[in-house]
């Protein structure tokens, strides 16, 4: 018997590598794009009760292919484009499906695809659900239900989208070299949006969000497996990997924000945890670091602690240093206090954030308040503490750290009036 | 980011429109709405039935006492919401200029909470 797990993680694999194929035969894109996902729908009901066919993925591709000359056939206003389709998906073409193309090229198709749903003429919110539909072989449905909208909101923005990069000319193929690093680098920013996405979104009960972290984890692998050499692509694994460790300890039961330095480091996932720091330390020995890669080394020196006072916090300062000059931003620098404060006592680290107000790019921003407030903690300022730490509250959209503010301004409190 | 769109209204004041200006209104809205659906950015949004037929309920003492009319008597009504997930708040901002209330009354922009969260 074949699980229905099984079957739909091979679906998972193969969607872009079908879609991959009928977009080189025939373009396409939005139709194309449609006809795979009736296609993986109908495996999804078949294949469990009739067993997986001999070639599942050619199998894939002559039911897409059949589709998507039903579709441009059924829509008379196409008529010209229907018969040129019509005309090239015969028969022997659909039934010998997988025997001209190798594997590498089925392989290339996936970050070609991957390349193609991360258009720099698409919004961030829109390449991110396009390249779940597109490449990660999600249905709208999951897609919505992982971003609370309603489906018919999430249809309609990835039906733009696939418009959007229709009359901006993206095509389905590799960008030329010059511009392939900034097209890379979007991707990778996609990648860690899923994957942010998701896991900010864990709290152990909300397993339907959080499988988007899972998601990110398997598209990135297979992006790293067919770029290995591309330190970045491997620094931002490593990142994912050394982040997803800590989630078991990251929420209570009750879902409430567990702070890494108050979290039980015996329930992160050692799995995850030894291969993102062999990840990391082999990037980083031999290919150019990048930011994911620096933002790996910082979550593994946190991960490499056996509590959080064992951890080396001279090292992280100087990780910061390092990418600050690679990528200056008040969000770099706001950790960069943090990472002051605890290696060089907490008036360093404010010293460091009057520097940041005072360009103002974060004025209003929770963070900046709620690192200002845990520096002046540390100080044993617990008045001051605790109006930053309301004001943080008070600023921040997210529920979760709203209640673990407003639990540590109430904690200073309770200290203050014992004292 | 999702953001509510609190629409305010004076009920009195909409009574005596012309029946002209009220259509224009309802045109307004129809066309924002159909944009917003468009670009993706709708989530949803209802209206609210007159102020006058709102009972507000209070519990004081484990006992309910439930009275008829609005919870705050004032001029200006909620009258209804819609909610947008949009890339910026100058967007959810724009969107409620262009509603046909903030030329009359007015209109409030509010983040809605993401239950997703950052450890700190």
């Amino acid at each position: 018997m074949t699980s229905a797990r099984r079957i739909e993680d091979l679906l998972r694999e193969l969607a872009p590598q079908v879609l991959g194929a009928l977009l080189r035969r025939y373009g396409q894109f939005d139709s194309a794009e449609e006809a795979v996902q009736e296609a993986m729908l109908a495996a999804a009901v078949q294949w469990p009760t009739e067993g997986l066919p001999d070639n599942p993925r050619g199998w894939l591709i002559t039911v897409a292919s059949r589709r998507l000359a039903d579709q441009l056939r059924s829509e008379s206003a196409r008529r010209r484009r229907e018969e040129s389709v019509a005309a090239m998906v015969s028969p022997a073409d659909a039934l010998s499906p997988a025997a001209d193309e190798d594997r590498v090229e089925n392989r290339d198709d996936t970050l070609t695809l991957l390349v193609l749903c991360c258009h720099p003429a698409l919004s961030g919110p829109s390449q991110v659900a396009l390249t779940l539909r597109a490449v990660g072989g999600l249905t709208t449905g999951e897609i919505a239900r992982a971003f609370l909208v309603p489906e018919a909101t999430m249809a309609q923005r990835i039906s733009r989208a696939k418009q959007r990069i229709k009359s901006s000319g993206g095509e389905f193929r590799m960008p030329e070299e010059q511009e392939m690093a900034s097209r890379m680098t979007a991707v990778l920013q996609v990648l860690y949006l899923i994957f942010n996405e998701g896991y900010t979104s864990s709290s152990g009960t909300d397993l339907t969000r959080s499988d988007l972290t899972w998601e990110a984890i398997r598209l990135t692998r297979i992006v790293h497996r067919l770029l290995p050499d591309d330190g970045e692509v491997a620094g931002l694994l490593a990142l994912m990997l050394l982040t997803e460790a800590r989630r078991p300890a990251r929420t209570s039961p009750d879902g409430a924000l567990i702070p890494l330095a108050e979290q039980d480091r015996r329930r992160w996932n050692t799995g995850y945890l030894a291969e993102g720091l062999a990840l990391i330390s082999q990037t980083l020995s031999s290919r150019a670091i990048g930011t994911f890669a620096l933002q790996a080394a910082i979550a593994a020196v946190h991960d490499e602690a056996p509590t959080a006072g064992d951890t080396d916090w001279a090292q992280i300062v100087a990780l910061y240093e390092l990418l600050e000059q690679r990528a200056p931003s008040p969000v770099v620098r706001l950790n960069h206090a943090v990472a002051v404060g605890m290696a060089q006592g907490p008036q360093a680290g404010l010293r460091m954030l009057a520097t940041l107000n005072a360009d103002g790019a974060l004025d209003g921003h929770h963070r900046l308040f709620a690192v200002r407030a845990h520096l002046l903690e540390l100080a044993g300022d617990p008045t001051a503490a605790r109006t930053d730490y309301l004001q943080a509250a008070r600023a921040t959209n997210s529920l979760p750290e709203k209640r673990y503010l407003e639990t540590r301004a109430a904690r200073l409190f309770g200290n203050s009036a014992g004292q | 980011m999702k953001y509510m769109l609190l629409i305010y209204n004076n009920p009195v004041a909409m009574a005596e429109m012309t029946e002209e200006e009220r259509n224009g209104i309802y045109t307004q809205v129809d066309t924002i709405m159909k944009a917003l659906t468009e670009s993706g950015e709708l989530l949803g949004g209802e209206a609210l039935a007159d102020p006058s037929t709102a009972k507000t309920v209070r519990v004081r003492g484990g006992a309910e006492a439930i009275t008829d009319g609005p919870f705050a008597e004032a001029k200006e009504q909620f009258a209804g919401y819609l909610t947008v997930d949009c890339e910026t708040e100058a967007r959810a901002v724009q969107i409620a200029a262009s509603w046909p209330d903030a030329k009359y009354s007015a209109m409030e922009v509010r983040a809605v909470l993401d239950p997703a969260g950052m450890e700190m």
